[in-house]
């Protein structure tokens, strides 16, 4: 079991060579950085496929924990520790060889750029902070995790900083993120609340052990799990691009294209569909978020596969492409489907990640171009792109045998066993990704050149180290299906299915939920999903195949003007949230500092003093002129009295002798008057 | 190995080494000696720090709630003596004040050209006087040590301040008094309280003191109506210092024109001592009144996080932006403190420390950018982070970590806190948590605006990048802000036995119902308390 104790390291190792790498500075020589840059997820791919295959060939595997130290004490207590249990381990696997090849193609691709020491310091630090949120055997690890590919994100799409876009589009992508993890950390408090406690497995156990506790009211109307499911998924809204919150995935395209491999396939886009798996337990015993969860994967399915016909960025193509698939993901775990859903996102990681690095590799190629109205019949210029490309192309199309098709296959099974209207929906879906993803590819590699000569004297495949990882990609997309063939009747060879089935097992009552459709309809839901998606290819090309180039399409944007004004402008949600949220709170802020400065400090504090001022004005005129007044009065009576006593004190002693004389004269008459008379 | 430590009067000694220096700077340098005079003093605030980092080793976990205890007699006909003692959390503010200190000294340097001598004295002043108020056991020598620190920060805002700086220093001066006022009261109507009695109350009769522990145990006897008033005004002290909305008014125009290093000193160890009244006094010895005002506390505390972050959304002038953030963050801590449960409490506490090491850091950041040009506007940046890569980078660690990212420290306080809101009343938490949003808002706005874009500036093209002196009073900062965020648990440990005692205090006065909740989150609340008791009894169901 050595490789199994080495699992912590799997995590540490990118994050080390992101700190290494970004103490050594751009001083060092290249190759060192690309050394500690591409040797950190290496080494950390080689621990979790030797972890990981030790894992899986042990006949009885029990979930391997791995406590690396007591993060709290007290009341609350959490541990910083890792498990590898099935669900874990596929996610470790995709994270690190996808992230691995990812890292493997930029220094091809980022080869020339100035911040290249950087630019791989936040690669890593990415991959590492997947790892920590795959690997983590508690939330609290998990949202350390969810909130470092957030950071990530931030600073990644908001890499090319000396630019006006980019880092808007950074920081769009970290508040709208926020915004769900909100949501996710009231969740957690309500989990830790209820049992004391974050680590899955207590947390699991408890629930499994008394199901009807979790499924009494609790609040606003909603059981426990019902609020806490609620609250997580809307956490996996704003992490996987979910609508509402979808709006800062296509701006995310302003990072480099390597970046947005590694964004849209392997890590931070699906953690949400991860986490919903991992808490699988709860949301068995919520049928009502689970019927939100697969709602809203439905629509947002669908919604973002319109809106991929109307972009012309080759990027954003692949944007909305992701949006679309993640949605897939979130039917596939709404209606039960949990190991179908993680393992669309295994195939997608794939597909998907070859996708954007082909695109990189055509961008490459054309200077810089992303936009498909200047491109066209790429094909022989780039021969090694084009194939794995259109690999890639087939095989999101759903394709057998390819990878897409099987995973994609086993979600619509799922979908059709919970309510036809979300297969319906995943089925038109289906036929849409086939048209939008073959009108990308003619109207990239197939047809006539459409962009400046000086653009087409510059075309060249891309050199090996960038053209290595999607060959080792295309392999994939092609062949990793193969390990999840639906069980068609007798025959099970679902190997993936079987591997996921501990962490996915029905709880309580939810036992009933596993349908098992007859082979005949099994077979009929395949041929249809196959159908439609072969429709979609034939409608693409007989709008772009050949010669046609864009004529096919301007014909469609023609006839339909509103549709198409619509959808250029993606259903004008960004404008809608600018108008209402961004405004709002801006408003509010504006209008709470003009509170702020004129009413409290204004007019409370500074109020306060202007009357301690006056109230001091007025006791000093009070002072001067009453109290003082006072004062002054009766000097002013004395001072009057005595001058009217002095003027008597003559000095004159004749006239004393005068007043002497009358006063006697006037008191003798006096008592004359009165006594004797 | 420390036990040297419990022999000698080791507090005093952290206390008044400060204020020896400002004498010796007082009596033997001149004027023109700037340069060793900051070299003097930094190595004296050095000296203190160095000094009370073992305290760290030495306090017992699971000893005493009071420990390095001294004791003089003092004015003893009035009952006063000299007493010192700290628990875990006066243990935390204490490290935190000589850190700070040392970093705000150094940060001064260059900063500060006129007047040196005197600046380095009232900052060597003012250590002394923060660092009282923490160790302080008696509610006589605590007020002393309270109102002398007033001083030397009305000093270093009047006379080294920005171009609005007297009347800042004045609103500063008078508010805080008019607080300290109303605290004396309070502090004198426990005081008869405990003796003789006051008006119509009669007292518990003991001999008089103003011993701190003393009014902890009496707390039980002292009548609700008497609580309540004493509450409310030791509230004004406290509200005005922490500052609570809507007493918060003087803190964004003292941070603007206050030096850098006044700024830190007033961010990181001055609005602490509101916190740490609440903490210290209001909560263990008016428990009844705070179960009563509970609802009001926590409503100014909800309305300050969301109110300052918004308020600091709309801000021009960096300072002020940071200033109006210390309101939403102090909303935090007064948030945890009024969940009045373990988690909530501790996280509070934490978040003290963290508020004052990460706005600490950021008023540090944005005064080496002020030296540099000269402004703190905004607008007058952007995309500087080619100019000043190493400054972005730490800049960027301390946004984070003033936003709550986890594996720093902002967000282990923040995530305690909301823990206990959340199982005192679902709703606070929820309210709370929108802080967190309205967080990574503005100051990523403001990152963006000063680091990201093209250089539209021309003066910003000779920028140069942080220097050996200003890495060194940055780094140590950087370097407590991820351990606190990654590794916690020593910092809760130290505060369990302080935690538990003010628990203790309140606990047993908890209302029976649940009327203390507001009405409109009555439900919650009350759902919230039947799990609690279910849980109480039987474990998790």
């Amino acid at each position: 079991m050595r490789a199994l104790d080495l699992l912590w390291l799997v995590p540490l190792l990118p994050l080390a060579g992101s700190a290494l790498n970004a103490l050594l500075g751009p001083r060092v020589a290249r190759p060192l950085t690309t050394a500690v840059a591409l040797g950190a997820p290496g080494l950390s791919l080689a621990i979790s496929l030797m972890a990981v295959w030790t894992y899986a060939t042990t006949v009885f595997p029990l979930p391997f924990e791995q406590v690396l130290y007591a993060w709290t004490t007290g009341e609350l207590s959490i541990d910083v520790a890792f498990l590898l249990d099935p669900l874990s381990s596929v996610m470790v696997v995709v994270v690190t060889l996808v992230g691995f090849l990812i890292h493997v193609y930029s220094v091809g691709y980022m080869g020339d750029d100035s911040g290249y020491q950087r630019y791989f310091s936040y690669l890593n630090l990415f991959m590492g902070a997947m790892l920590l949120l795959v690997l983590g055997n508690n939330f609290l690890v998990m949202f350390v995790g969810w909130e470092g590919v957030g950071l990530c994100s931030y600073l990644l799409i908001g890499y090319y900083y000396e630019e006006e876009f980019p880092p808007y589009a950074g920081r769009k992508a970290f508040i709208v993120n926020r915004i769900g993890d909100f949501a996710f950390l009231v969740g957690l408090f309500a989990l830790v609340a209820r049992f004391g406690t974050l680590d899955y497995g207590e947390v699991f156990a408890a629930v499994a052990s008394d199901p009807h506790g979790v499924e009494e009211p609790y609040l606003l109307g909603l059981s426990f799990a019902g609020f806490v499911t609620l609250c997580l998924f809307i956490g996996a809204i704003g992490k996987s691009a979910q609508l509402p919150l979808y709006v800062w995935l296509p701006d995310a395209m302003a990072g480099p294209t390597p970046v947005s491999a590694l964004i849209h396939a392997a890590t931070m886009v699906t953690a949400g569909v991860y986490m919903v798996v991992r808490t699988n337990v709860l949301y068995q015993l919520a049928p009502g978020t689970s019927a939100l969860v697969a709602t809203v994967g439905a629509v947002t399915a669908l919604f973002a596969a319109t809106i991929a016909f109307a972009q012309t960025d080759i990027k954003k193509v692949l944007a909305y492409s992701t949006v679309s698939q993640l949605g897939y993901m979130f039917l596939g775990a709404g209606v039960g489907a949990y190991s179908a859903a993680i393992f669309h996102l295994g195939t997608h990681a794939f597909f998907k990640a070859l996708l954007f690095l082909g695109s990189g590799s055509v961008i490459h190629a054309m200077s810089g171009e992303q936009d498909m109205r200047r491109m066209g019949g790429l094909k022989k210029a780039l021969p090694v792109t084009f194939a794995t490309f259109a690999i890639a192309t087939v095989a999101i199309s759903g394709i057998p045998p390819l990878a897409g098709f099987f995973s994609k296959d086993q979600i619509l099974a799922g979908a059709w066993g919970e309510h036809k209207v979300l297969w319906a929906i995943g089925l038109v879906t289906a036929g849409l990704t086939a048209c939008y993803m073959f009108r990308a590819l003619l109207m990239t590699f197939y047809g006539r050149f459409r962009g400046t000569d000086e653009v087409r004297s510059h075309l060249h495949e891309s050199p090996t180290v960038m053209t290595l990882p999607l060959v080792v990609l295309a392999v994939g997309s092609a062949l990793a299906g193969l390990i999840g063939i639906p069980k068609l009747g007798t025959l099970d060879i679902n190997w993936f299915g079987h591997f996921l089935a501990p962490v996915v097992a029905p709880v309580g009552h939810a036992g009933e939920h596993g349908h098992h459709a007859s082979l005949g309809l099994e077979l009929l839901l395949m041929g249809v999903s196959v159908a439609a998606a072969v429709g979609g290819i034939w409608m693409a090309w007989r709008t772009y195949g050949g010669e046609r180039g864009l004529a096919g399409g301007e014909a469609w944007a023609i006839r339909f003007p509103t549709a198409h004004r619509i959808l250029t402008n993606k259903y004008y949600v960004d404008e809608i949230y600018d108008a209402t949220v961004i405004k709002g709170t801006w408003s509010a802020a504006r209008g709470l500092f003009r509170f702020d400065a004129g009413f409290i400090d204004g007019f409370l504090v500074n109020g306060s003093r202007h009357v301690t001022v006056a109230v001091s004005l007025l006791s000093g005129f009070f002072d001067k002129y009453v109290i003082d007044g006072v004062v002054n009065l009766s000097g002013w009576v004395m001072r009057a009295c005595s001058r009217l006593f002095r003027s008597l004190q003559t000095g004159l002693v004749s006239q004393y002798a005068l007043v002497v004389a009358v006063g006697m004269l006037v008191l003798t008459g006096f008592y004359l008057v009165v006594r004797l008379g | 190995m420390f036990d040297w430590v419990q022999q000698i009067p080791i507090l005093s000694l952290i206390c008044y080494v400060p204020l020896a220096g400002a004498v010796l700077v007082m009596l033997f340098m001149r004027q023109g000696q700037g340069e060793s005079i900051r070299k003097f003093a930094t190595g004296v605030a050095l000296v203190d720090f160095l000094l009370s980092v073992p305290l760290w080793f030495a306090f017992d976990r699971d000893g005493e709630l009071f420990q390095f205890r001294e004791s003089a007699r003092w004015i003893e006909s009035l009952g006063i003596g000299y007493e010192f003692g700290i628990d875990g959390i006066a243990l935390l503010l204490v490290l935190l004040t000589t850190l700070l200190g040392v970093l705000a000294f150094l940060s001064s340097w260059s900063a500060i050209d006129v007047r040196e001598k005197e600046y380095y004295v009232f900052m060597l002043l003012l250590q002394t006087g923060m660092l009282g108020v923490f160790m302080a056991m008696d509610f006589f020598l605590f007020y002393v040590f309270w109102e002398v620190m007033l001083v030397p920060m009305y000093f270093l805002i009047g006379i080294w301040g920005g171009p609005r700086k007297l009347y800042a220093a004045i609103k500063f001066f008078l508010y805080t008094l008019v607080g300290s006022v109303l605290m004396l009261l309070g502090i004198l109507a426990l005081y008869f309280f405990n003796g003789p009695g006051l008006f119509r109350y009669v007292g518990v009769g003991n001999e008089k003191t103003f011993f701190i522990p003393q009014f902890h145990d009496i707390a039980g006897l002292i009548p609700p109506d008497l609580q309540f008033w004493i509450f409310l005004a030791f509230f004004v002290g406290f509200a005005i210092k922490v500052p609570m909305f809507p007493f918060h008014t003087w803190l964004p125009d003292a941070h603007v024109e206050a030096p850098t290093a006044g700024s830190v000193i007033l961010a990181g160890v001055l609005l602490k001592m509101g916190t740490y009244g609440f903490v210290r006094f209001s909560l263990p010895i008016l428990p009844n009144a705070t179960w009563r005002l509970l609802p009001w506390m926590v409503l100014l505390s909800i309305v300050g996080i969301v109110y300052g972050a918004l308020v600091a959304m709309a801000q021009k002038d960096m300072k002020k932006l940071v200033a109006y953030s210390s309101v939403s963050h102090l909303g935090f801590v007064m948030l945890g403190i009024f969940a009045l449960n373990g988690p909530g409490l501790s996280g509070g506490i934490l978040q003290m420390i963290n508020h004052g090491l990460s706005t600490g850091a950021l008023f540090l950041l944005v005064g080496v950018i002020y030296e540099r040009r000269h402004t703190r506007m905004i607008a007058e940046y952007g995309g500087i982070s080619a100019q000043m890569p190493s400054y972005a980078t730490i800049f960027l660690i301390i946004t984070m970590a003033s936003i709550g990212l986890p594996t720093l420290n902002g967000f282990v306080g923040e995530f305690t806190i909301l823990v206990g809101a959340f199982s005192r009343n679902w709703l606070w938490a929820l309210m709370g948590a929108i802080g967190i949003v309205l967080g990574a808002a503005y100051m990523l706005w403001m990152y963006q605006r000063v680091f990201f874009g093209p250089i539209t500036n021309p003066e910003n093209k000779k920028l140069k990048d942080l220097n050996l002196r200003e890495l060194a009073y940055l780094l140590p900062l950087v370097l407590l802000c991820f351990w606190i965020g990654l590794y916690p648990r020593p910092f809760f440990r130290i505060l369990e036995t302080p935690v538990q005692h003010i628990l203790q205090q309140v606990e047993p006065h908890r209302p029976r119902s649940a009327a203390a909740a507001p009405a409109a989150t009555r439900s919650g609340a009350e759902s919230l308390t039947r799990y609690d008791s279910a849980t109480r009894s039987g474990g998790a169901r």
